[in-house]
């Protein structure tokens, strides 16, 4: 019988090496998966690279993992935030590396590392500072930058309702990055409100089809309101 | 005695050529105003980056929803027949030129139509970039609104953008406090002056070389 429930965020993070990729679901705090990331600290696996839009906000959840100097390098498009101060300092001391990708070929690589796909032409940024160096092409009547596809070891994500297989339905703007960060690791871990029968998620709106994610854990009161 | 126009003024003026059936993004700043100044009938579907049209006002208070935010990280809301979708679908859209209009800020805009908005290029600032790079390139008409000069006085039209660059030739039309302007294969084009503001003092204030519109001038 295929179970992909696991007891606890810990359990599902257990065996994360130091100088993991980690992709993390969210934008801002919608979709971030809280309870993973604080097992994340918990467990203590250093030198991570983390895929994330952000670099973190205030000092909860990701924030927390950068505070706590355990990501060697994150790849994000809007590191910079009003309270992204844990960043910020580890920035400008240099001991953080940034890899700053526009958002949507930040999406695309994602999405091409999960379908398969060995690079794209893109004609986002294309004459900015963020292709400097990278090959162009011009197709048609436009220019385009070569893009690669990011892969990671682990994806940490928020869903709403899983069953057992593992597919996921999500809830309102929190699906974001979730679902195309499912398909690009090898592990795909996913915190959710409920876990329910097999079965009971209509067929017709699972997002996210089981084969993508390893292991589902059940966190209590993950919808929290905003202050 | 030059009539400029607030912030309001200027989105509402952005609003007007927003016709009924368009998918709009509005960026993060100055364009978030012209949500609240399109017409009142006029069905308009709101994009938002992080995966939602139909992105509808700020909830009443006691009423946000951690789940439910805009592109600038605010509590949303959904209008009714709005949706959710993934990044990657909500970049498409951008990319693919599904998105009738784009209306960013900026920092500069060249004589041809290079936008900057993202970065001051200051050694000690903290680059971040977003989607505007996507929405430069992707929208099938780019507006910019903005103000027409920096605090220090300085014109924000420029002939060459001395900040890095969001995306070249991409904008089309620009709302300023002081004017409307086209950008045109052959450069600006003045569309609309404020009233008490004649077309010489806003080539003087501005800096790059205008053209009247012909049905304007």
């Amino acid at each position: 019988m295929i179970n992909k429930i696991v007891a606890s965020p810990e359990a599902a993070l257990a065996d994360t090496p130091d100088g993991a990729t980690i992709m993390i679901g969210g934008f801002g705090n919608a979709g971030m998966p809280a309870a993973l990331i604080d097992a994340l600290i918990a467990q203590g696996a250093r030198e991570l690279t983390i895929v994330n839009n952000n670099a973190g906000n205030a000092d909860t959840g990701l924030a927390a993992l950068i505070g706590a100097k355990r990501v060697r390098k994150i790849l994000c498009s809007f590191p910079r935030q009003s309270d992204s101060w844990h960043f910020d300092r580890l920035y400008r001391a240099g001991e953080i590396e940034l890899e700053l990708v526009p958002q949507g070929t930040l999406a695309e690589r994602i999405r091409a590392a999960g379908a398969g796909i060995g690079a794209f032409f893109t004609p986002t940024a294309y004459g900015t500072k963020l292709a400097e160096g990278k090959e162009t092409r011009r197709i048609g009547d436009r220019d385009y930058v070569l893009e690669y596809p990011i892969h990671a070891d682990y994806a940490i994500i928020k869903a709403d309702r899983a069953d057992r297989w593992g597919n996921l339905t999500y809830r309102l703007s929190a699906r974001n990055f979730a679902p195309i960060m499912a398909t690009a690791a090898k592990c795909t871990v996913v915190q959710v409100r409920e876990i329910v029968e097999l079965g009971t998620i209509d067929p017709e709106i699972v997002v996210t089809p089981g084969i993508f994610v390893k292991r589902v854990v059940k966190v209590v009161a993950t919808l929290r309101k905003a202050a | 005695m030059m009539k400029k126009l607030d912030h309001k003024q200027i989105a509402a003026r952005v609003a007007r050529d927003i016709p009924e059936g368009s998918y709009v993004n509005l960026g993060i700043g100055l364009p978030t105003l012209v949500a609240d100044q399109l017409p009142k009938g006029r069905e308009i579907i709101l994009h938002s980056e992080n995966g939602v049209l139909g992105l509808g006002p700020k909830p009443a208070p006691g009423q946000e929803d951690e789940d439910m935010m805009n592109a600038g990280k605010e509590p949303a809301t959904l209008v009714t027949g709005g949706c959710f979708f993934h990044h990657a679908d909500s970049f498409a859209m951008i990319r693919g030129r599904h998105l009738d209009f784009a209306v960013l800020g900026a920092f500069q805009v060249s004589v041809a139509g290079d936008l900057a908005n993202w970065h001051t290029g200051a050694p000690d600032a903290i680059p971040a970039v977003g989607g505007a790079m996507d929405l430069a390139v992707g929208a099938k008409k780019v507006l910019v609104m903005m103000e027409h000069l920096t605090k220090k006085g300085e014109s924000k039209l420029v002939e060459r953008c001395t900040y890095p660059l969001t995306g070249a030739r991409c904008v089309n039309r620009i709302y300023t406090d002081l004017a409307v302007i086209d950008v045109k294969p052959d450069g600006l084009h003045v569309v609309d002056i404020v009233d008490g503001l004649s077309f010489e003092e806003l080539q003087r204030l501005s800096g790059v070389p205008l053209k009247r519109l012909a049905s304007a001038a």
